[in-house]
């Protein structure tokens, strides 16, 4: 079977649970579990030949450019954390569905428990360390939903958030460490890296490296100073904190740390922080356990506190202290995960979790009592039970170890961990399960029903069957996977047994048991010594941080984002200023040596005609129409100089945008304010002309600099191929219909999406408060008559001669200055005319053809052309022409790149008529002119009003 | 005539942008249309400058202008005609919306939802 499908089946499978919900929560269940079973059976045919020491490995290419596979494998470590992953997770599907209750959206909770599933087995399958960070982060995303669940409890919320924050943040770090690591080692493969351990550690780059890789794995482990996160995340319902904050999620940064153990351990770094943060995090979480009142809050810390174990077995860099890390984390997920489920099951029955408030529950409730006694056994560390053999070979590793020359430091302190670990297991049992029986809880408890308890008796088997026979049940799994982790060195020589004889660590082992008990005798005194101690508390100091991080950022907001249009200009445009200079500074000023043209009269004027508007304009823009007519004028100027420089396409094209958008801007007037205010100071003015002119200067000393010198144009291919390669001498029409025909597509698409915002955004404004203000505008009585008889008569006469002038300008377009373009913009300004003259609704009803239509069909048309060469086997756009023969007219040419320009004709005609018939249709609205209908509208007003009454539409509507 | 071209594009530039830096959405409107036309002259002039040469191909000559600037500036006048277009109507449609044709000062803020505290 495929390992790929490890991960992927349980991610493509959530979306079932959701779908299954319909059909009852069990089928619900069995959609859930459906999906692990499979995933276990896969993982169990991959079984043998991991276990014969092969590595299985599955790649397929995703981002080869950049390093990213998705390569999968499955060696010793990765098969048990997988399988635990998967084995506990069908344990808690089971127990989910009891646990549960009738109100939960149970759907969701399978749909994010099996993303999270199959995120979690990709973190611990994943070859490729990149792909490895996807899953990881899926991982934070996912347990984010998990935790916040419950999302009318503001405790779940916020516990969400600062696990999001914490291990998301903690991912950011991990993927920069492990782009450093790849870049160190030369590969983005796991199989690659661990090879590379020798290399990594003398690479300078080998600190930073390592820093931001445990800043990864510290926070999701919950490690110092990390670790407050996860008693937060306890608001989430039981079994998720069973499955991801016991066995998966919080193993992950172990597990990273294991995996990369052979790449990065060893080093002085390597002990030195890692070693001495499990030790502080053992500590400091068994210690904060001791005083929780809270069934949940005591495992969570505990599970701090044992995570510190691991990461402190991990980081002593040695091959024995791996094998017991690996031992651990079997142990640990057992009896750990067992005792979640019966605090759920305490909090389910009893009603309260609070250990204040329990006692006696072996008698009330005695299977899942003995179970729960069982892996609390195992969390003290008691002979017989896993928990101690794990503990047993920690206690006897620290003995060798040595902490900055000092023998002692580390037996000592581990000693204190596990005499806390014994105390608090011994008050979470005796609190609630031990003692008299209370009457006095909120609903009476018994033992719930099997499904509820099978999970936690499925765990507590392995407890009691490895305390007793460890080296049988136990045996092969820890070897395969140690081996894995310490990667070529030699496994140890260890013996998993009950007795070891008279060690040390058995010592120590009793004076935990003996220092336990006696710290349970003297617990009284000790809370109120601590609760008179001030604490630092760490969410406090997080919820500070994450406070000032939200105000530094506004600050920064409002500074940058000051919502000023001419800020912003003026910002980019100094810095291009800025940045030219720098260059103009640092560069040579040789004159250019290409003669120039000889200057004529007509130029001359039409130059200082250019000068004299623009600087007219600048000074007078207070005025807009006259602005307006200026404008027109420079933009006239600007057609001449085209003509005169051998532009003719550009030319006619430029009178003719021309045109349109004076019709625009006049319009847009009609409803604007029609003076500008002045409104900035003198010195603003100033300060603003030594910006533009300072621009304009670079400009003009940039377009001099280059017009003065020769170059080597790129177009004399378009030149030479544009008669035998595009079949017309009309280079400039050629290039853009068939050379770069597929930047024309994209353009007219670029016009299309523009005339259907214009339409969104003026269609919408006939509500609301822009409608309000249309309604409340007046317009002034310019003209005695809307529809001047003269111009209705003349624009009608003109219509066909302007119709026949564009078909001409765009069938000679191949051949001669012209095209779909030109020939778009002609046909679009004689529509308008009708427009102006006899008003849009006139028109618009004999407009068989309308804007949107237009839209379309040109989009289509030019989009279907390029097609079609798909169908000869040619790339899309492959234009072709032939000579046509017909009688009376002759030969002429046909080219497809004809209908392609057809597209671009109708594109650029629906774009026009789009965006100026709907603003005249806003005005219509705004001088609540009654619209006529029918041919009315040449008749002349007061007669229309005394005749009939006319129909009063406003625009479209009704 | 390059000078004389140059100090037209430098011209049409600095009109242009003196024009942006105002306060009200007319005037930018104005100014983007003139760093249009002050860009597009730019760009056409990187083909360099000639007189009575269209690049229409005839049996005459074999001199032409270059015609691959002049096919980019066509499209490029198009699309600032779509783009002008748009702006104009997100200006008026400002206006209906808000009374107000400033453009160098934000909307009215709204106030910010009280942020959630973590009570344990």
């Amino acid at each position: 079977m495929n390992i790929v499908l490890l991960p992927l089946m349980p991610l493509l499978a959530a979306i079932f649970p959701p779908l299954a919900i319909r059909s009852g929560r069990t089928l619900c269940a069995v959609a859930a579990a459906v999906p692990t079973v499979a995933a276990l059976l896969i993982l169990a045919a991959a079984a043998p030949a991991v276990y014969r020491g092969e590595i299985v490995r599955a790649t397929y290419e995703w981002l080869p450019q950049f390093g990213l596979s998705f390569s999968v494998f499955l060696d010793g470590l990765g098969f048990f954390f997988a399988a635990m992953i998967l084995g506990i997770g069908l344990l808690i599907i089971i127990y989910s569905r009891f646990y549960l209750s009738q109100d939960d959206p149970m759907g969701r909770f399978y749909a994010y428990l099996l993303l999270f599933q199959g995120a979690m087995v990709g973190v611990v399958v994943s070859d490729n360390i990149l792909l490895l960070v996807v899953f990881w982060e899926l991982t934070s995303l996912s347990s984010f939903l998990l935790i916040g669940y419950w999302r009318a409890l503001p405790e779940g919320r916020q516990g969400a958030r600062m696990a999001l924050v914490v291990t998301g943040g903690g991912g950011l770090l991990l993927l920069a460490g492990l782009l450093l690591l790849g870049q160190i080692a030369g590969s983005y493969e796991l199989t690659e890296i661990l090879q590379r351990g020798d290399v990594i550690k003398a690479s300078p780059l080998y600190l930073p490296m390592l820093l931001l890789v445990l800043g990864g794995a510290f926070t999701k482990s919950a490690q110092f100073p990390f670790h407050f996160w996860l008693p937060h995340a306890m608001a989430a319902p039981t079994p998720v904190s069973a499955y991801l904050h016991s066995a998966t999620m919080v193993k992950a940064g172990v597990f990273l740390m294991a995996r990369l153990w052979p790449a990065l351990a060893g080093t002085e770094a390597w002990f030195l922080i890692v070693s001495m943060t499990g030790l502080i995090t053992m500590l400091i979480g068994a210690w904060i356990a001791l005083f929780k009142d809270d069934l949940k809050a005591i495992l969570a810390y505990s599970t701090v506190s044992h995570l510190g174990l691991m990461t402190m077995l991990l980081g002593l860099g040695t091959p024995m202290a791996a094998v017991v890390a690996v031992f651990h984390i079997l142990n640990h997920a057992t009896f750990k995960a067992a005792l979640f489920m019966s605090a759920g099951i305490v909090d389910h029955e009893a009603g309260t979790r609070d250990i204040r408030r329990l006692g006696g529950l072996l008698h009330l409730m005695p299977i899942s009592a003995t179970l729960a006694l069982v892996a609390a056994g195992s969390m003290a560390g008691l002979p017989l039970l896993n928990g101690f053999l794990s503990k047993e070979m920690m206690l006897e590793e620290v003995v060798h170890t040595p902490y900055a020359g000092n023998p002692w430091i580390m037996p000592t302190l581990a000693t204190v961990g596990a005499l806390l670990s014994v105390a608090y297991s011994a008050r979470l049992a005796v609190a609630t399960y031990l003692g008299r029986v209370r009457t006095d809880y909120p609903h009476h408890p018994h033992d719930p029903p099997v499904g509820l308890w099978i999970p936690v008796a499925v765990l507590v088997v392995p407890v009691i069957a490895i305390g007793l026979l460890p080296a049988l049940i136990a045996g092969p799994v820890v070897e395969r996977t140690a081996l894995a982790v310490i990667g070529s060195q030699a496994l140890p020589s260890y013996y998993l047994a009950l007795w070891h004889g008279f060690t040390p660590a058995l010592m120590m082992s009793v004076v935990a048991f003996v220092g336990g008990a006696a710290l349970l005798m003297a617990f009284k005194p000790l809370d109120r010594l601590r609760l008179a101690t001030p604490r630092p508390e760490a969410k406090r100091i997080f919820d500070r941080v994450l406070d000032s991080a939200a105000r530094g950022s506004r600050v920064v907001v409002a500074t940058l984002h000051t919502e000023s249009l001419p800020r912003y200009f003026a910002t980019i445009i100094v810095a291009i200023i800025v940045v030219g200079g720098a260059g103009f500074m640092t560069g040579t000023h040789a004159a250019g040596t290409r003669a120039p043209l000889p200057v004529n009269g007509p130029a001359l004027v039409i130059w200082a005609t250019l000068l004299a508007t623009s600087l007219a304009v600048a000074v007078l823009h207070a005025n807009r129409l006259l602005t307006l007519i200026l404008t027109s004028l420079v933009g006239l100027g600007v057609s001449i100089a085209f003509i005169q420089f051998s532009a003719p396409d550009l030319a006619l094209t430029q009178i003719s945008v021309e045109v349109v958008m004076t019709i625009l801007l006049l319009l847009a007037l009609n409803l604007l304010p029609r003076t500008t205010p002045r409104e900035t100071g003198a010195i603003r003015r100033m300060w603003d002309g030594v910006i533009a002119c300072s621009a304009g200067l670079g400009l003009a000393g940039l377009a001099y600099a280059v017009m003065t010198r020769d170059f080597q144009p790129i177009s004399e291919y378009h030149l030479a191929q544009s008669k035998p390669g595009g079949g017309g001498t009309n280079v400039v029409n050629v290039i853009l219909v068939d050379f770069r025909g597929f930047d024309t597509f994209g353009e007219i698409i670029v016009l299309c999406i523009a005339a259907l915002a214009i339409y969104a955004l003026l269609d919408s404004s006939l509500k609301g408060a822009a409608a309000r203000r249309l309604e409340s505008m007046h317009q002034g009585d310019e003209a005695a008559d809307a529809h001047p008889l003269m111009l209705v008569v003349v624009t009608r006469a003109l219509l066909p001669l302007a119709m026949t002038v564009g078909a001409f300008i765009f069938l000679r377009g191949h051949n001669q200055p012209g095209g779909g373009f030109i020939a778009g913009l002609v046909v679009a300004i004689a529509l308008l005319m009708q427009a102006m003259a006899s008003g849009y609704v006139w028109t618009a009803e004999r407009l068989r053809l309308n804007a949107h239509t237009m839209l379309g069909v040109g989009v289509l048309l030019a989009g279907l052309t390029g097609l079609g060469s798909l169908l000869f086997g040619r790339p899309f756009l492959t234009s072709t022409f032939g000579y046509v023969h017909l009688p009376v007219i002759g030969e002429f040419e046909l080219a497809t790149a004809m209908a392609f320009d057809t597209g671009v004709f109708f594109a650029v005609v629906g774009t026009v008529l789009l965006s100026l018939a709907q603003i005249a249709r806003v005005e219509a609205r705004a001088e609540r002119k009654p619209v006529p209908l029918g041919p009315s509208d040449i008749r002349l007003k007061r007669m229309a009003a005394t005749v009939a009454p006319p129909t009063t539409v406003h625009g479209k509507e009704p | 005539m390059e000078f004389l071209v140059a100090s037209a594009i430098g011209v049409l530039s600095a009109a242009g942008i003196y024009l942006i830096l105002r306060g009200r959405s007319f005037p930018v409107i104005i100014g983007m249309t003139f760093l249009s036309y002050g860009v597009n002259v730019f760009l056409f002039a990187m083909g360099r400058l000639s007189v009575d040469r269209p690049p229409i191909i005839s049996s005459d000559t074999t001199i032409y202008a270059d015609p691959l600037p002049q096919a980019l500036v066509l499209t490029a006048i198009v699309i600032s005609f779509g783009m002008t277009a748009l702006i104009v109507v997100l200006a008026l449609r400002g206006f209906l919306e808000t009374g107000s044709d400033r453009v160098d000062e934000g909307i009215p803020k709204l106030p910010e939802p009280a942020e959630e505290r973590l009570t344990s």
